[in-house]
């Protein structure tokens, strides 16, 4: 199974400015001094090795949206934020408009930074094309309506020619979905939000975004543990440092870097993916927050070592 | 846990030992709490005894943090061992709670 990021920020997109991209190219110039870059192959190099993620790359600005590829013909996604843009137009330009698709998504909640990539991805104007939004909130259909209709949007939801269908499904249940088994679990966040459990040819991968853990105590009787359960990948909400979670910024909705690890660690899980990023924190403070992160995760090690990644748009992991 | 008290002037301070984990922080936040609850001017919780303090254990001192808030006390960490210390910068605690490097330079400044 391949998971490819596309949005990987929370709450607002977060598009880097010029000023930011000025940064990272004087950054990259300075530790480039002295150095014989002369053919392509060592510039890449370069950039690959000798620069930090933050001045080489970015963590990106687009909200929620993962793809799921299992090697069937239907694709899987989960959320819809302003990551489904690109997404969208990735498959127009790999098969061009006239190939039908069908697209199964599985839907966290409804707020905005959520499902606000929907009225800009192109196969939802194709006809032929089957969008299947599977979700545990019975209002899907009225928050997208509501997101794409006068006086917000231009173009009516209703004016899409795909065809677009909201399966609800019930928390708890197991479900087989496109080939893939998929569990579901209740979390805590305003108007509640949904973390899901993909199985598929041995693989386990959970998809747990926007959800404020608020244990006191965390052992095995706490219900997510189960839930994620020697996952390959835990795709986690560490949107907050600890202190905010559970100070100025509690019943936001939201957790932390400390809380996913002590979570991924007492369930086994093999790899944490810290993921809905804080809008305000800039590439070198994410960067900070995953070296904290990875630390703390080694202090706290106990039988085996919890791999840490933060997402960032465009990140591919096979498992 | 062991978690020993005495008073520095007004100042209750507290020291607790080993671990501050999911089992033990139970009893740090009972003791904590009411500590705070029985104070009318300062807490201070001397850390060169604990090795390690956990989100539960973090989420007890902030509960504190806030009651003595609430109260009009103050509520001051101190003498932080190096593992804690980087815990407290992880978790951005060292932004929440005031820490003194030193039980003197924390107690001079409570009085």
């Amino acid at each position: 199974m391949l998971i490819r990021f596309w949005g990987t920020r929370g709450s607002i997109p977060a598009p880097l400015g010029h000023r930011a991209i000025r940064d990272k190219i004087r950054e990259a110039l300075l530790a480039a001094r002295g150095r014989h870059l002369e053919s392509l192959e060592s510039i890449e190099s370069f950039i690959e090795e000798d620069l930090p993620f933050s001045v080489g790359g970015t963590f990106g600005g687009n909200t929620s949206c993962v793809e799921l590829v299992t090697g069937g013909d239907e694709y899987v996604l989960c959320d819809l934020g302003t990551g489904l843009r690109e997404f969208g137009n990735r498959v127009l330009a790999k098969h061009g408009p006239a190939r039908p698709h069908r697209f199964n998504v599985f839907l966290s909640h409804m707020h905005w930074d959520h499902i606000m990539g929907f009225p800009f991805f192109g196969p939802a104007y194709i006809p032929g094309n089957v969008i299947r939004i599977f979700g545990c909130h019975r209002e899907m259909m009225e928050a997208f309506v509501r997101q794409q209709s006068h006086p917000c949007f231009p173009v009516d939801f209703r004016a899409l020619s795909a065809t677009i269908e909201f399966i609800e499904l019930e928390p708890g249940r197991a479900y087989e979905i496109d080939g893939l088994a998929v569990q579901t679990i209740q979390q805590n966040h305003p108007s509640d939000s949904y973390g899901f459990r993909f199985s598929h040819e041995g693989k386990n991968v959970v998809f747990s975004t926007d959800c404020e853990h608020k244990f006191q105590i965390l052992n095995d009787a706490y219900p997510f543990i189960e839930f994620f359960r020697a996952a390959d990948v835990l795709i986690f909400d560490a949107q907050y440092s600890l202190a905010d979670q559970i100070s100025v910024k509690e019943d936001w909705g939201h957790s932390s870097n400390m809380i996913a690890v002590e979570l991924a660690q007492l369930a086994g899980v093999k790899h944490l993916v810290m993921y809905h990023h804080e809008p305000v924190l800039d590439d070198r403070m994410l960067e900070k927050v995953l070296e904290e992160t990875r630390h703390y995760a080694a202090m706290t090690a106990t039988i085996r070592k919890l791999n840490v990644t933060s997402a960032y748009d465009g990140l591919e992991i096979v498992i | 846990m062991e978690i020993g008290e005495k008073h520095q002037g007004k100042i209750a301070v507290l020291a607790p030992a080993g671990r501050i984990d999911n089992e033990t922080s139970p009893s740090f936040q009972a003791k904590l709490l009411d500590a705070v609850g029985n104070s009318d001017t300062a807490v201070l919780v001397d850390f060169s005894g604990v090795e390690y303090i956990s989100s539960a254990g973090l989420r007890a001192l902030m509960m504190a943090s806030k009651k003595a808030k609430a109260a009009g006390t103050r509520l001051a960490v101190a003498a932080l061992t190096p593992m804690v210390q980087e815990i407290f910068t992880i978790s951005r605690f060292s932004l929440v709670v005031q820490v003194f490097e030193t039980i003197a330079e924390a107690t001079a400044a409570l009085t």
